[in-house]
């Protein structure tokens, strides 16, 4: 195991993030917390309790999660995009460094960012809303999960993608509505019928439901369904990269 | 000894369907320089991407230091260091931060006095807290030097390391080469500046549309294929070449004034005193004559052309049966 090589390309990242303080860790977290004014701390007083959890907490969990998201692809699918772009990719391919470890480095990095992210959300909503966290480590696993198997996601979307519109086109046209139509506002119990089922085809559903649970004790979807969900993604995103790396697909030619 | 690079029968079409290289044989010689010649396309690129694991060959195989590029990749990479042809850097980090980089992702324990060796060698050691994008054009390719060596390779490829670079950098970017050949490292280059083979190389291959035409020591490829020319400035200038002189491989200058004679240096008679005592007999004097080997540039062309001639005299054979 080549582990200087994980630690560079590890460091590497990091350094941009921290480059990038601002527009990396400053600008997600600022506009989570306008979401935790606006529907926590004003609208949120006007509406009433759902599951026993007051408004503005209950969408807390919902609010990390988009913000977890969306940061762990776009960290991750830049990260990889972007030596493509510029052609610094050489090195990499050049370099004894396996598959594993490449990945290693590129979604070990954008993940951790993503959870550091997260927690720091968390840490400002505290500020504006009351809320518990019933089962602390739960709460952790889950971040860790959704971080890691997101930015194997943008992964995979850095690869793909050959120009920036590309890059843009997954989070912006199908994670964002995705997260906003998970329930990230709302229980699910309160759409109607039908709209009950059909939400059950989108993933993020499922990672609202069950990071909710860590925090309240209650979820839209049985846990256990949660968790297979989430590990079935987290496989699936593995068998792609794994592809990406036999094939050389859009990396070698 | 063995040779420290083994490619055999090595070739690759891509998708498309383009063939970049056709069955490539080549060894390299440890602590040699040798550079690889060809015109744009000629599969130069290819050839070097496939040994260093950026491309993967369509079939042949390539060991480097005994370690196959494939199953042995760790082993064969961490041989090998690879300044590309273009520049290519992270414009936002720091000299220091790069070169930091490329040692640790070859999985090298950091060892900060040799980086700040290499740095000094190449003159970027006060650079090296600038950040990339301040660096001017030189600095860049030398920083891409600093960070092929940082993980101290036996084989260093340098493709086109001297394209677009002024004179003088070019003087420099040689007798750093030279220096890293003291210091017992190999080196590839490829080149369609034929002067920096014939300044640098020990051996000296021709690769033409994806074929390599030719592997030859460079004094022996000179001697082999060289022609002279024996030049005899006149006092008076010629209207054209006498009648009598008509049969020899004669040519005359545009004014006139100079009477070019070309020889085979192979050749056992090189016909210059049966030439001499002819110019005698017509009474053609001259004042000065000098000769002149011809240049690893004519040769090379003489050799692409010739390999273009027989490829269409094929091709006519082909379409006429």
């Amino acid at each position: 195991m080549n582990w200087y090589g994980i630690a560079a390309i590890y460091k590497f990242e990091m350094a941009r993030t921290w480059r990038t303080l601002m527009q990396s860790i400053a600008s997600p977290v600022l506009s989570t917390s306008l979401y935790f004014i606006v529907f926590g701390a004003a609208i949120g007083s006007r509406m009433g309790d759902i599951d026993g959890v007051s408004y503005g907490a209950f969408i807390i969990p919902g609010l990390v999660m988009l913000a977890l998201l969306s940061e762990s692809i776009s960290n991750a699918s830049f990260g990889i995009f972007f030596p493509k772009f510029s052609g610094t990719i050489y090195e990499v391919l050049s370099a004894p460094v396996s598959a594993f470890e490449i990945v290693a480095g590129y979604v070990g990095a954008a993940a951790s960012k993503s959870i550091i992210l997260g927690l720091l959300i968390l840490l400002t909503a505290r500020v504006f809303v009351d809320y518990e966290i019933a089962y602390p480590f739960w709460m952790i696993i889950f971040l860790t999960l959704t971080a890691v198997t997101f930015s194997l996601f943008g992964f995979i979307i850095g690869v793909w993608a050959d120009d920036f519109q590309k890059l843009q086109v997954i989070p912006l046209m199908i994670i964002t509505p995705l997260t906003f139509l998970g329930g990230a506002f709302y229980s699910i119990s309160m759409l109607p019928e039908m709209w009950q089922k059909i939400t059950l085809f989108n993933p993020v559903v499922y990672l609202i439901s069950s990071f909710r649970w860590a925090f309240y004790g209650v979820a839209d979807v049985n846990l256990g369904l949660s968790i297979g969900m989430i590990l079935l993604f987290l496989l699936l995103c593995l068998t792609t990269i794994w592809w990406i790396f036999r094939t050389g697909y859009r990396i070698k030619t | 000894m063995e040779p420290i690079i083994s490619i055999q029968g090595l070739g690759k079409t891509y998708a498309g369907g383009f063939t970049a290289l056709n069955n490539v044989d080549l060894q390299i010689k440890r602590g040699e320089i040798f550079a690889l010649l060809g015109p744009n396309g000629a599969g130069k690129t290819t050839l070097i991407s496939i040994v260093c694991g950026i491309v993967n060959a369509s079939h042949g195989k390539v060991t480097v230091n005994g370690y196959d590029i494939q199953r042995n990749y760790r082993k064969a990479r961490n041989e090998i260091g690879l300044v590309p042809q273009e520049i290519s850097t992270d414009a936002f980090e720091t000299v220091w931060a790069a070169v930091k980089f490329s040692r640790g992702l070859f999985g090298k324990a950091p060892n900060p006095a040799y980086l700040e060796k290499i740095l000094r060698q190449l003159s970027l050691w006060e650079k090296k807290d600038n950040k990339i994008i301040t660096l001017s054009g030189g600095m860049k390719r030398r920083l891409m030097i600093a960070k092929a060596l940082s993980h101290e390779p036996n084989v260093l490829f340098l493709d086109e390391p001297t394209a677009g670079v002024d004179v003088e950098l070019r003087q420099d970017m040689w007798e750093m080469v030279r220096g890293l050949q003291d210091s017992g490292v190999t080196i590839i280059l490829t080149t369609h500046y034929i002067e920096e083979a014939e300044e640098m190389a020990d051996r000296v291959g021709v690769i033409n549309h994806g074929e390599l035409v030719l592997v030859e020591e460079k004094n022996i490829l000179m001697q082999k294929m060289g022609e002279k020319e024996l030049s005899l400035n006149l006092p008076e200038p010629l209207q054209k070449i006498p009648d009598a002189l008509a049969d020899l491989p004669l040519s005359l200058s545009g004014d006139g004034s100079q009477l070019v004679y070309r020889f085979d240096v192979k050749s056992e008679d090189t016909g210059i005193a049966e030439f001499l005592r002819r110019l005698n007999a017509v009474n053609i004097e001259f004042r000065d004559l000098h000769t002149r080997e011809s240049s690893l540039e004519e040769i090379f062309v003489n050799l692409v052309n010739g390999a273009r001639r027989e490829r269409e005299e094929l091709l006519s054979k082909e379409t006429q049966e």
